[in-house]
C-alpha cells in the first residue's frame, strides 16, 4: 500500500525527530489503517465485480476481486423483473414525498422553538424530547395508525415516523446559532409577519441545514423496511426494501434442486443478487459524497450543546 | 462536548410572578400567532404518532375486545405481566437480549475510539480522507441489502467465508444456522457497518483538543503513544461517555429488522429477542394485549436504565445528558 510509503519521509517534517519507537508506532498505525479499509472494501468491492460477471463464473466461485467473463446478465435480470421495477418506483415516490413532508414538519418544529419570543418552548421542548426517551411501543402505535385508517395505504409509511426529535434538535440548535435577532428585529419594525420572515429569509439562509435534513430523511426513507412490513398489504404497495426482501432473503436456498435444466436458472437466480444490491443501492451511491459531507455536518451540529 | 443536548434551558427563564407570565405569554401570542400556527401540525404529528400509542399502553392492563375498543375493553389488572413473568421463554428472552445487546456493546463501542484514535496519528491527509470515505460508506447500507450480503458471505456452499475456511483445510460451518455462532455473526457484521459513522464523533473532538497540549507535550518528549493517553483519550473522554450513556439506555431496544431477518429456524434459540417476540405475538397471532405488556416492560425498563447510567455518569463525570 502507498500509504506505507508515506512513512519513512515523515520524521524529517517535525522540527523533533521522532523517536524509533514513535516510528514503529507510526508504521503498526499504517498497517492497521490499511487492514481496516481492506476489510471494509473488499466485500463491497466483490459484490460489485460479481454483479458484472457471467453467472456460470459466479455460480463455481471464480470470482475473487476483479470480474470474471463480464456480461450484464444479472441487471438483465434484474430489470426485466415487474417487482422490482414496481418497489423501485414506490420507492422513489415514498421517499420523495416523505422527504418533503418530514422536512416541513420538521422545520415547522424547530424554527419557532429556536425563538426567544416564543413562549412555552421549554414545555414544547420537553413535550418532544420525552418521546426521545420512552415509546408507547409497537402495538399500541400500530393501533393508532389502524384507528386512523392508514393500514394499507401509502401514508402508513409517509406519516408515522415523519419527524426524528434528533433532526428537531440539530435544526433548532442551527436556527439558534446563525440567523441573528437583530436580523429578525429589523424585519419585524419593517412590519415582516413570522411566516414570511421564515420564509424569505431564514429559508434562503439555511441551506447547509435544509440539506441535512433531506439527507437524513430521504436516506431512512429510502432504507426503511419495518413500516412497509408491520402496515402494508397489498403488493403494489411495497417499496423496494420490501420486494428486496423476498427475493433476496426468503428465497434464499442453499439447497440444491438437481434437475439439470434448471441449473442455469439458477445460476441466474444467484447472479441476479449480486446484480439486485448494487441496483438497490445505487441512489445512495450516486449521492454518497454529499450525503457523507452532509451527514458529518449534522452530527458536528448535534453535538454542540444548544 | 455533549453529544446530545436534550434539555431545555431553564436557566434563561427569567424569574417572574406567574401572573406576569401569562400577561407576557398572551402578549407573544396575540403578537406571533403564526409561530404558534406553525407548530400545530407537528404538534399533532406529536400526539397522534407519540402520546396517544402511550394512552394506548393502558392495553397491557385490559383484555382487548376489537369489537370494543381499548377503553371499552375490561381490566384484568396484571394478568398479562403475570402470564410475562410465568412464561418460562421470558428468561432466554432477556438473556438474548441483555447478552446479544452487551457483546455489541463491547465491540461497537471500543472500536471506533480506537479507529479514531489511528487516524488521528496519520499525517497524510489524503489518506486519513480515504480511510474515513470507505469506512463511512458501509453505514447507508439498508438492513435488507446489509443480511443479504451476511448470507452471502456465510453461504454453507458457496460463501466466501466457507471457501476460505475450506482452503485452510477446514470443515464448512453453517454461520447462520448455529445458535452458537449468531451472536458473533451480528455483532462483527454491525462493527463493519457502523464503526466509521461511529468514529466522526470522536475525530470532531480530537480536532478540538487544544494545539497547545500537544505541544506541551512534545516539548516534554512525550512519546506518540504517552501523547495518546495523556491528551487524546481525556479530550475524547465527554463525547464517549455521552455516547456510552445513550448506548447502555439503548440496551433492551436492539434494532427488530437486523435480528429478525438474520433469523431461522435453527438459530432462534439464541436469536429471538423482545422485540422480535412481541412482533411476533402481537401482529402475527394477534395476541395485543400480551404484546402490548411486554412491550412496555421493556420500554419501562429502557427508562430506568437511561435514567439510572444518567444519574451515575453526572456523579462521577459531571456529564450527564440532562
Amino acid at each position: 500500500m502507498a500509504a506505507v510509503q508515506t512513512t519513512a519521509s515523515i520524521p524529517t517534517r517535525g522540527k523533533i525527530r521522532d523517536s524509533a519507537g514513535d516510528r514503529i508506532f507510526l508504521g503498526i498505525t499504517y498497517i492497521l489503517l490499511s487492514l481496516i479499509l481492506v476489510a471494509v472494501l473488499y466485500p463491497l468491492i466483490y459484490i460489485v465485480s460479481s454483479s458484472i460477471s457471467s453467472p456460470q463464473a459466479v455460480a463455481s466461485g471464480k470470482v475473487w476481486l476483479w470480474p470474471v467473463d463480464i456480461s450484464f446478465a444479472g441487471y438483465k435480470t434484474v430489470f426485466s423483473n415487474d417487482q422490482i421495477l414496481v418497489g423501485y418506483g414506490n420507492s422513489l415516490f415514498y421517499t420523495c414525498c416523505g422527504t418533503l413532508i418530514s422536512v416541513i414538519l420538521t422545520v415547522a418544529i424547530a424554527y419557532p422553538l429556536s425563538k426567544k419570543t416564543f413562549f412555552g418552548r421549554n414545555v414544547l421542548m420537553m413535550f418532544i424530547t420525552f418521546t426521545f426517551l420512552f415509546s408507547g411501543g409497537l402495538i399500541p402505535t400500530y393501533l393508532v395508525v389502524k384507528g386512523l385508517h392508514l393500514i394499507d395505504t401509502r401514508w402508513a409509511l409517509l406519516l408515522p415516523n415523519a419527524i426524528f426529535v434528533f433532526q428537531v434538535i440539530i435544526a433548532r440548535t442551527f436556527f439558534k446559532s446563525s440567523i441573528p435577532e437583530e436580523l429578525n428585529d429589523a424585519a419585524e419594525i419593517d412590519g415582516c409577519s413570522d411566516i414570511r420572515f421564515l420564509l424569505s429569509v431564514v429559508i434562503p439562509l439555511s441551506k447547509p441545514i435544509l440539506a441535512v435534513l433531506t439527507l437524513v430523511y430521504a436516506v431512512a426513507q429510502w432504507n426503511a423496511f419495518f413500516d412497509a412490513l408491520i402496515y402494508l398489504k397489498s403488493q403494489h404497495l411495497y417499496p423496494l426494501q420490501l420486494t428486496l426482501r423476498s427475493i433476496l432473503i426468503q428465497n434464499f436456498s442453499g439447497g440444491n434442486m438437481d434437475a439439470s435444466e434448471q441449473v442455469k436458472r439458477q445460476e441466474l437466480a444467484y447472479l441476479m443478487k449480486y446484480s439486485l444490491i448494487v441496483v438497490a443501492s445505487l441512489p445512495v451511491l450516486i449521492l454518497y459524497p454529499f450525503i457523507q459531507r452532509y451527514f458529518v455536518q449534522g452530527m458536528l451540529i448535534g453535538s454542540i450543546k444548544g | 462536548m455533549k453529544a446530545v443536548s436534550v434539555q431545555p434551558q431553564t436557566g434563561t427563564r427569567e424569574r417572574s410572578t406567574s401572573k406576569n407570565y401569562w400577561k407576557e405569554a398572551k402578549k407573544s401570542l396575540r403578537k406571533h400567532w403564526q409561530l404558534y400556527l406553525l407548530v400545530i401540525p407537528p404538534v399533532l404529528f406529536f400526539i397522534l404518532f407519540k402520546y396517544l400509542p402511550m394512552a394506548n399502553a393502558v392495553l397491557a392492563f385490559k383484555n382487548y375486545q376489537v369489537t370494543k375498543g381499548i377503553w371499552g375493553s375490561p381490566w384484568v389488572g396484571t394478568k398479562y405481566f403475570d402470564m410475562l413473568f410465568n412464561n418460562p421463554q421470558f428468561w432466554t428472552l432477556i438473556k438474548n437480549t441483555l447478552f446479544l445487546s452487551l457483546y455489541q456493546l463491547a465491540a461497537t463501542f471500543p472500536i471506533p475510539i480506537i479507529l479514531a484514535l489511528l487516524l488521528n496519528e496519520v499525517r497524510s491527509l489524503r489518506f486519513k480522507k480515504a480511510v474515513q470515505l470507505i469506512t463511512y460508506a458501509p453505514f447507508f447500507i439498508s438492513t435488507v441489502v446489509m443480511v443479504s450480503i451476511i448470507m452471502i458471505f456465510l453461504a454453507p456452499r458457496l460463501g466466501l467465508l466457507n471457501v476460505i475456511l475450506n482452503a485452510m483445510g477446514m470443515e464448512s460451518t453453517n454461520f447462520l444456522g448455529d445458535p452458537t455462532k449468531f451472536r458473533s455473526v451480528y455483532v462483527w457484521a454491525e462493527v463493519w457497518q457502523t464503526t466509521g459513522y461511529s468514529c466522526v464523533i470522536y475525530l470532531a473532538a480530537l480536532a478540538g483538543v487544544d494545539p497547545s497540549l500537544y505541544e506541551a507535550a512534545k516539548v516534554d518528549g512525550a512519546s506518540r503513544l504517552q501523547k495518546i493517553i495523556n491528551v487524546d483519550i481525556p479530550g475524547i473522554l465527554p463525547a464517549a461517555v455521552i455516547i456510552l450513556i445513550l448506548s447502555v439506555g439503548n440496551i433492551m431496544s436492539l434494532g427488530f429488522e437486523k435480528v429478525y431477518l438474520l433469523q431461522n429456524p435453527l438459530n432462534l434459540q439464541s436469536s429471538e429477542i423482545i422485540s422480535t417476540y412481541v412482533y411476533k405475538i402481537g401482529l402475527l397471532n394477534a395476541n395485543y394485549s400480551f404484546a402490548t405488556a411486554v412491550g412496555l416492560f421493556n420500554s419501562v425498563i429502557n427508562l430506568i436504565l437511561l435514567v439510572a447510567v444518567n444519574a451515575v455518569s453526572r456523579r462521577i463525570s459531571e456529564n450527564s445528558l440532562w
